[in-house]
């Protein structure tokens, strides 16, 4: 089995603060992998270290054995490694579909094109809307995002990293923020993501993670407190003390 | 029959009549008000020049404070080669872009990291530089009496400009609508809405692989490019260039022109410039000297009250009137 | 030379005085605010207004055009700027623009566009040499004026409460806010007292840099170029800034006439390029 993407020794400092503390992660191709832990135990810093937003202090990143951890943001996002962000990203004056249009040209490398109108390209525009109604957001597609109601924004967070292709997706807290009644939709949409692509899910909702991860890592204070599948997680006393509370770990 | 999702797509771009309406008319108002000829192609200049902010401020999300530095690079490579013999206008134009272009180039990456502030003072700190240059040069430029000498030559060698501006006024009228149709093809492409997300929000821009920077220079210098024509028509059909083509008035008047107008819709530009200078000469005829304090009330009314009223205004309009409304 | 370095001091020192209200309140609030040398203006014509027309001595003065500066700065931080903390950027630099222009036109207008004179007082005229270099007493008079208020400001900022308080708004007024700090009276007393002082440094400056209605635009570059390279975290960024700008504004003018101002504009590019947040700025800029 192939390793998809993975991390080695990876530091990461702000001034005084370590907030990556030499992590090491292995993760397999077409794996569904969690990361959790505690609030402040770096898991979006950590992301951010994997898609470019950061630069490490130490380390190293590799996609599909490539060493990426000089390349720009952009650049990962074309060798397929895209993320969601815990509150959502998404561009406010322009509509779903328009966006969506935009993630699927910019990935036929035609994201340049200034002399054919936007949507010109009516295959682009297909697959956009296949995903939007994949999403069930076709009936706002041509909607400005911002007056979408919260639950579908955050459905539109992640068709926008699908629209992408992505062999490695991120996701950062998915269901944050989303109503009870709502969460099976984000549910079902993450276990019908296509087997090959590697999905990393941060969450704090329990039953997502136990429904969904095969393996899971935990982080806290930075540093990777310990890995395996899912049921052994589940049962292993440093975990539940790290999650039950005790006061001095933030 | 509801129309399709690509269909909805392309619809954003069409050519609504009221456009052709507004610019038949620019034509025949010339007819109309032949006196007026040189006012309207001052009109026309300061309308590209908006356009060209416009096309950072609106689609790029740069503020801008030393827009006028390419104005006036355009200005004087336009007027430098008038006043050495290479007087034909067309070359003159091209020359001046391409200069523009080269310093709206270099100077983008200055653009790329920091805050709104950083820069808005490198833009106005680039725009004194240029000042501080061409007043040093003085030989070459003239310095503060302006250059001298410059002898224009016909437009496509048959249409010498006239005392009357009717030429100066066709000749900017019809630069500032090719350069029009070239910003609109360009708004409306998948370049452009990807400038537009960019402005939105950069972050998940790069998220979605676009590359930012690439994006914002390419903007800026084309941008550039646009105000360093404005310049070189300015020079052009008035034969005249002094150092005022780069000072900071000039960069806060096309600020003022561009927000009268509205900001991102490409007409903005025109319309406030076309607002602005009939303000601007009836004032002068009442005021000529503090016009300056009504510039100001101008701006602090207009900011008070929400500078988006006319862009929305307009816009609404012409959805009533019969184009469908898309985001322009 | 060290006439030069002399004069650069008390230059820079000056623009500490001008500037330094305009980095705190930049900080705090996020508000760009290109007309802060309309304060200055008025602290430099209420001070010629006194001593022509009225013969007040010039050092009485120097705190009546403070406390003019500062209620003027009061007053239309209640009335105008308030609405503008939470607008665009975009619409505050408009904004402040128009305000300039308004009142510059109105200055030219009621007052007239001449230089602005003030009598100096006998004892401040002169010159001293020092280590060789020789120095107008008036500039004397100015650094150590200037110093000893830049020490008070950095006094009042680190040990009375007021200035915890400001520290702590300017760090975080979203946290201070939850801390009961009342972060709109702490930023209007800040910008009253930042308005003073830059009218207090406009009737200092006056026979130095000179007054007239356009001083606001002319000097404007002058204080964004402390803020942008001074940073916005305090005001020790402000105090090297300016001391930095003004012995390279005044060299570069003596020493390298052709290019004269240029210097100081690549100066600041520069820095902005290495560092967007400024030299001594600690965080990571807005």
């Amino acid at each position: 089995m192939s390793i998809a993407l993975a991390t080695h020794d990876l530091v990461k400092n702000f001034g005084g603060l370590r907030a990556t503390d030499h992590v090491s992660l292995a993760i397999h191709t077409g794996a569904r992998h969690a990361l959790i832990g505690p609030n402040g135990a770096g898991k979006t810093t950590l992301i951010n270290l994997l898609t470019g937003v950061l630069t490490p202090s130490q380390g190293s990143i590799t996609l599909e054995g490539e060493n990426i951890t000089r390349l720009s943001q952009h650049a990962r996002v074309q060798r397929g490694l895209v993320r969601t962000f815990q509150i959502n990203q998404l561009f406010a004056d322009i509509s779903p579909l328009q966006s969506l249009c935009l993630a699927v040209s910019e990935r036929n490398h035609q994201g340049r094109d200034w002399w054919r109108v936007a949507g010109s390209d009516k295959a682009h525009v297909d697959e956009a809307e296949e995903i939007l109604a994949r999403f069930g957001l076709r009936d706002v597609m041509m909607q400005q995002t911002r007056f979408l109601p919260y639950g579908k924004q955050r459905l539109l967070e992640i068709a926008l990293a699908i629209a992408c292709k992505p062999r490695v997706l991120l996701l950062d807290e998915p269901a944050a923020g989303v109503p009870e009644e709502e969460r099976h939709e984000i549910i079902d949409i993450l276990a019908a993501l296509p087997k090959d692509v590697t999905v990393v899910l941060i969450e704090h909702d329990m039953d997502l993670v136990f429904s969904f991860a095969d393996r899971i890592s935990v982080m806290v204070n930075g540093a990777l407190l310990t890995e395996g599948g899912a049921d052994e997680i589940a049962r292993d006393p440093q975990v539940r003390a790290v999650y039950l509370g005790e006061s001095g770990h933030e | 029959m509801a129309p399709s999702a690509h269909q909805m797509m392309l619809d954003q771009a069409r050519w609504r009549w009221s456009e052709s309406l507004f610019w038949l008319s620019s034509l025949a108002v010339l007819f109309v008000f032949p006196s007026k000829a040189l006012l309207f192609s001052q009109i026309a200049i300061m309308g590209l020049f908006a356009l060209s902010l416009d096309l950072i401020l609106g689609y790029g999300g740069i503020v801008s404070l030393g827009h006028a530095a390419f104005f006036g690079v355009g200005a004087y490579a336009a007027g430098l080669m008038a006043k050495h013999g290479l007087g034909d206008p067309l070359l003159g134009l091209s020359v001046a872009a391409f200069a523009a272009a080269v310093i709206g180039w270099l100077t983008s990456f200055l653009l790329l990291r920091g805050s709104d502030l950083t820069r808005l003072m490198v833009t106005l700190g680039i725009a004194l530089m240029m000042f501080e240059l061409a007043n040093r040069m003085a030989s070459i430029t003239g310095g503060a009496d302006g250059l001298q000498g410059m002898m224009v030559g016909p437009v496509l060698g048959l249409f010498s400009f006239d005392l009357f501006g009717k030429t100066a006024y066709l000749y900017a009228l019809s630069v500032l609508f090719l350069l029009f149709l070239l910003a609109r093809k360009i708004v409306h492409s998948t370049f452009g809405l990807s400038l537009r997300a960019v402005k939105g929000n950069a972050l998940r821009a790069g998220a979605i692989g676009i590359s930012v920077s690439g994006r914002l220079v390419a903007i800026y210098t084309l941008s550039a490019a646009f105000a360093g024509i404005a310049g070189a028509l300015s020079a052009q059909t008035t034969q005249l260039v002094s150092l005022d083509v780069l000072d900071f008035h000039r960069s806060a008047d096309v600020m003022l022109v561009l927000v009268i107008g509205g900001v991102g819709w490409l007409y903005g530009g025109i319309i406030g410039a076309i607002m602005f200078t009939l303000m601007q000469d009836w004032l002068a005829g009442i005021t000529p000297q503090y016009w300056e304090f009504w510039i100001g009330l101008v701006l602090v009314c207009l900011v008070l009250v929400g500078h988006d009223r006319i862009k929305t205004g307009v816009q609404s309009m012409v959805a009533r009137l019969g184009g469908k409304g898309g985001a322009a | 030379m060290l006439t030069i370095l002399f004069d650069g001091i008390a230059y820079g020192m000056l623009l500490f005085v001008l500037a330094c209200g305009l980095s705190v309140t930049m900080g705090l609030m996020n508000f760009i605010n290109l007309s802060h040398g309309v304060f200055s203006m008025a602290g430099g014509y209420i001070t010629a207004f006194l001593i022509n027309r009225l013969g007040v001595p010039f050092l009485l003065c120097l705190p009546m055009a403070f406390l003019f500066s500062a209620a003027l700065g009061m007053v239309l931080e209640r009335t105008l700027y308030r609405r503008l903390y939470a607008r665009s950027h975009l619409d505050q630099v408009l904004f402040t623009i128009g305000i300039v222009f308004m009142a510059v036109a109105a200055v030219d207008y009621v007052i007239g566009s001449q230089q602005q004179t003030v009598k100096l007082p006998e004892m401040l005229k002169g010159r001293i040499d020092i280590f060789g270099g020789s120095i107008g007493l008036y500039r004397v008079f100015i650094i150590a004026l200037c110093g000893l208020l830049a020490v008070t400001i950095q006094m009042l900022l680190v040990k009375t409460r007021f200035g915890s308080q400001l520290r702590a708004a300017v760090d975080d007024p979203r946290v201070a806010r939850g801390m009961g700090i009342n972060v709109n009276t702490v930023f209007a007393i800040t910008f009253a007292v930042g308005s003073g002082l830059a009218g207090l440094g406009g009737a200092l400056g006056t026979d130095i840099l000179g007054m007239d209605p356009t001083f606001p635009i002319k000097f404007m570059i002058y204080f964004l170029i402390v803020v942008t390279v001074g940073g916005t975290s305090g005001i020790t960024g402000a105090f090297f800034a300016s001391l930095i700008l003004g012995i390279a504004d005044v060299g570069g003018k003596y020493y390298v006439p052709q290019i004269g101002a240029f210097i100081i504009y690549a100066l600041m590019v520069v820095v902005l390029i290495i560092r967007p947040q400024g030299l001594f700025s600690r965080s990571k800029g807005k």
